[in-house]
């Protein structure tokens, strides 16, 4: 299973970005095998439609689980349609190691 | 100067969406011109609340949150459709119509994440710490 996280940069210990379309990174973590991977958002600065193209690529690299701040109305209603769980944390200075800890936690 | 504008239409709520895209008639005579009846999410709803979950027109409506008269007329346009697709041999496509999605978000109580429980996903627990202490809330 694939979980993304946005983040605002590269790293484990950057901290985690409340916005989806518009965050700096994705984290993916694929939980099979523990791999972690940072991907960049090429549509952070695009005029228009960048929760909708995340949300696209969230299906093509098919992720069952987004954890974000906040999510627009046409990423909700595409993720929705894609059968993506959609996490929402308030916690704005979370660093995104501590999320993947409170992830691992559980398992 | 005020322009006259149509009143804009509320959106009408519906919990399950169609699993399918569409019916197709079988054995049909004259294969070569089928036409398309277009059934709108919110009249699948209706006929769905009405005919199949039994329930009457004043409960109905509440759930979509529409009036009991506006229900009525699109249930009424729902079952004229269906009849219309049979008697003249049509397909049935869904489209869209003016549906609002009643996604249900849930609330964690012990980690205060809010998440979307997908329906292919069957799980009723937290999807950050796994605890079962969760409500769904209405947004």
């Amino acid at each position: 299973m694939k979980v993304v996280i946005t983040s605002t940069s590269d790293s484990l210990t950057s901290t985690f970005d409340r916005r989806f379309g518009r965050t700096a990174w994705f984290c993916i973590l694929d939980t099979e095998d523990d791999a972690i991977r940072f991907i960049p958002n090429e549509h952070l600065n695009a005029s228009n439609g960048a929760g909708l193209k995340a949300a696209e690529m969230m299906g093509e690299l098919k992720v069952s689980k987004v954890i974000s701040g906040d999510f627009g109305p046409k990423a909700k209603q595409l993720l929705d349609k894609l059968g993506i769980q959609m996490v929402v944390i308030d916690e704005a200075d979370s660093l995104v190691q501590e999320i993947i800890e409170r992830l691992n936690y559980t398992k | 100067m005020f322009t006259r504008m149509p009143r804009q239409r509320r959106l009408r709520k519906v919990v399950s969406p169609p699993k399918f895209k569409g019916y197709k008639p079988y054995g049909a005579r004259k294969q070569s011109s089928l036409q398309e009846e277009e059934l709108l999410y919110e009249e699948y709803e209706a006929l769905k609340l009405a005919d199949y979950d039994l329930m009457n027109h004043a409960e109905a409506a509440m759930l979509m949150g529409i009036s009991r008269a506006t229900f009525a007329r699109i249930y009424e346009s729902a079952r004229r459709k269906l009849a219309r697709a049979f008697v003249e041999t049509k397909e049935i496509r869904m489209a869209y119509g003016h549906a609002e999605m009643d996604e249900d978000w849930y609330i964690c109580n012990d980690c205060f994440a809010r998440f979307t429980i997908p329906s292919q996903v069957s799980s009723d627990h937290c999807p950050l710490c796994s605890s079962v202490n969760i409500v769904s809330v209405k947004s």
